[in-house]
């Protein structure tokens, strides 16, 4: 898809003024990180879970040429196809190219990031061939031509009277007066709707959570299993996924699915966990009688060996998301690309660029939640930090805030004249406040007093208080 | 500087992006001689296991307990009978029970078909892939996961996969001695079996999706229920 990151601040705006966005967003609590945290507690070795992940993620990226390469060949020994993609365009082609070699008319899809990432929906329908989306939330969201706000619950943004205005709109063969108030009614419908497309389908398109080389399986993780009737009733099965996909055994699948469900709904295990390997055998009354992998590199392969090769280990489980206080409050959509929250503030500018993404590094508190919930461990925000720095570098950050670090910095730089002038400072402003205790407004610091009041400093600067202490306590600096 | 970039394009087109993109990850990880994989090597010949949760290292006795209770927070249903004979009987009366059609469709495998469904003349059974009009599925498993109450089943030419996924009701028989502690375990027992079947499916509970204001709702696509009948085995 077109990144729109760089409209990051203007859409954040929007998103903070959208009354049902906020209603929507509310859900995430007790929807997502209660449940997750009763499941972790559960299972009392989740905390060295996480390191175990960690070591066969890392361990997978440092050999991954070769892992790649082995599980090629085992998905050619058994009968599937490998196409290397080194860009989306690439990547969308190969998949355009297998459909039409099969004559295609229409497509069903199981949720996936990549083809979200290549815009395949787009090219396969330029070309005349209908993409059809199976997992309920992206359906409602293809239906109203949106694109997902959360990598695993992509219609979070929207509210139940939203999807029955969509429903009601397209489903136009149905009962204008049929009943769709609960849950349950909107499920049945997309499944009564849905189940024909299955049927007639020529190719079935999913992604993959992991390429195991050992055996050159590909493996989905769904609780609709919309993902095994798109591959299992299709003609061809085409797998989309990402090179950092790829982990050796299926031991070390074992290993992160004890981690995957728990860290995204709070389930113990999803309700299908599937491993495909090749087509259909001899003998075998279904299946695809083809299977394609479809590897895209798109960028990653840069990031190894860099600050920012930890954002590799990621499984796309949301939990980041579902616990960052910036994402619930403006959504995914403002980020303006396919993977948002923590997770996409420190992938995307990797992948689309700084210049493109440098205002997402920047849309944290830093308050180290989403790291504390990785399940892969990935530092979020110490690679936000890095990307911040190479925001910096690069000269991509406003005027004004550098013009401000800039003066910091010189201050900083001489601790005489730091100490002179922060004391001058918080004798004034000491002063001035002293009869409210609080600014409402301040000169340069607009940003801050827009929203709330400033603290009137108290008392001498931190470093003299920080002396004061230390001789009353009769302490010593360490 | 343009004659750079222009021989570089012409160096992409030529060489493969397999090739392009194994050896940008070669040089991104330092050489670009292909370095020794031994320690890679020795891992996937020895699949080696990793942290294996306390909870699932019970004695056989109490794994099917776990398992059942696990199964059933995950919104399965599950039904005992005390020996392959019975089963025909605990499948009609879980049709009955929800009013439903005394049909099923069955797998092939020597397991299933070794069971004695003439015993029970008023449920009517077939063979064969799944259709759309198929309401109720009867299958095997390779193996009953305790840890999380999940089931194992190995698609091939007498198991298809269709059977686990398009009937509304799944039932699937296990017998006690399948079931096992870990996923690990389980596929200790299908490598044993030979080559890795072309589908392997691990079901906890039936279809769901919270996708709709994070609501739970069973039956998205796949069955609505799921129904284990756990079969007594000798010890």
């Amino acid at each position: 898809m077109e990144p729109q990151s760089h409209l990051f601040k203007q859409k954040a705006k929007e998103a903070l003024d959208d009354a049902n966005l906020a209603r929507a967003l509310k859900n995430m609590h007790a929807g997502f990180q209660v449940k997750r945290l009763k499941a972790t507690e559960k299972l009392p070795e989740f905390q060295d879970l996480r390191e175990r992940g960690r070591e066969i993620k890392n361990h997978a990226l440092e050999n991954l040429d070769f892992y790649l390469a082995r599980f090629e060949e085992r998905v050619t020994e058994q009968g599937g196809q490998v196409h290397w993609a080194r860009t989306a365009a690439e990547a969308r082609d190969a998949v355009l190219k297998i459909c039409q070699s099969v004559d295609a008319k229409t497509v069903t899809k199981g949720k996936s990031m990549i083809a979200e990432e290549i815009a395949l929906n787009d090219h396969l329908s330029n070309a005349g061939i209908e993409p059809i989306e199976t997992d309920l939330g992206e359906y409602i969201i293809q239906l109203r031509h949106e694109l997902p706000s959360h990598i695993i619950a992509p219609a979070i943004h929207l509210n139940k009277d939203q999807v029955e205005e969509t429903f009601r709109e397209n489903h136009t063969q149905l009962d204008p007066n049929r009943r769709l108030e609960q849950v349950q009614d909107f499920t049945d419908e997309a499944r009564t709707i849905l189940r024909q497309k299955f049927q007639s389908a020529d190719v079935g398109i999913t992604g993959a959570n992991f390429m195991i080389a050992e055996t050159g399986s590909t493996v989905i993780v769904t609780n609709e299993g919309n993902g095994d009737l798109t591959q299992t009733l299709p003609k061809v099965h085409i797998v989309v996924a990402s090179i950092e996909k790829t982990i050796p055994t299926l031991e070390d699948a074992a290993t992160i699915l004890r981690l995957l469900a728990r860290s995204a709904t709070g389930q113990e295990y999803s309700s299908y966990t599937t491993y495909s390997t090749g087509p259909r055998r001899p003998g075998d009354q279904d299946g695809p009688e083809q299977f394609h992998v479809v590897i895209l590199d798109n960028g990653r392969s840069a990031l190894l060996g860099t600050e920012a090769q930890d954002v590799l280990r990621c499984i796309r489980c949301g939990a980041c998301m579902n616990h960052c206080p910036v994402y619930g409050a403006v959504g995914g959509h403002a980020y303006g690309w396919v993977v948002p929250g923590p997770i996409g503030s420190a992938l995307d500018p990797g992948l689309i660029g700084l210049d493109e993404a440098h205002d997402l590094p920047n849309a944290s508190t830093f308050c180290g939640k989403c790291a504390e919930v990785c399940p892969m461990k990935i530092p979020l925000p110490k690679i936000m930090h890095h990307w911040r720095v190479r925001e910096f570098e690069k000269k991509l950050s406003p005027p004004r805030f550098r013009q401000g670090l800039a003066l910091w910095g010189w201050f900083a730089k001489r601790p005489a004249f730091y100490r002179a002038g922060t004391a001058m400072a918080m004798g004034v402003l000491g002063r001035l406040g002293a009869k409210r205790g609080r600014f409402a407004k301040l000169p340069l610091a607009g940003g801050w007093t827009k929203f709330r009041d400033m603290p009137a400093p108290e008392g001498g600067t931190f470093q003299k208080q920080w002396a004061k202490h230390v001789r009353t306590r009769g302490g010593s600096r360490t | 500087m343009g004659k750079a970039c222009s021989h570089a394009r012409w160096v992409a087109n030529v060489t493969s992006a397999r090739d392009q993109i194994l050896g940008d990850i070669r040089r991104a990880l330092g050489g670009e001689e292909a370095p020794g994989h031994a320690e890679a090597e020795a891992r996937l010949a020895g699949h080696p296991r990793g942290l294996i949760p306390k909870r699932a290292q019970l004695p056989t006795a109490k794994q099917a307990e776990l398992f059942a209770a696990q199964a059933l927070a995950a919104a399965a249903t599950v039904a005992e009978v005390g020996s392959p004979d019975e089963v025909p009987e605990a499948v009609a009366s879980f049709l009955a029970g929800h009013n439903l059609p005394q049909q099923v469709k069955l797998t092939t495998d020597p397991y299933i078909s070794g069971l004695p469904w003439d015993r029970q003349p008023t449920l009517e059974t077939a063979t064969g892939r799944a259709e759309d009009a198929d309401l109720s599925s009867v299958t095997s498993a390779i193996a009953g996961v305790a840890e999380t109450g999940t089931l194992m089943l190995a698609s091939g030419p007498d198991r298809p996969t269709t059977l686990n996924f398009l009937p509304d009701n799944h039932i699937v028989i296990l017998p006690k001695d399948q079931i096992v502690g870990t996923y690990e375990e389980g596929w200790d027992r299908l490598r044993q079996q030979g080559a890795m079947p072309r589908t392997v499916n691990f079901i906890t509970g039936p279809s769901r999706t919270g996708d709709i204001e994070q609501t739970l709702q069973l039956g998205a696509h796949g069955p609505r229920r799921l129904h284990i009948i756990l079969v007594d085995t000798p010890d």
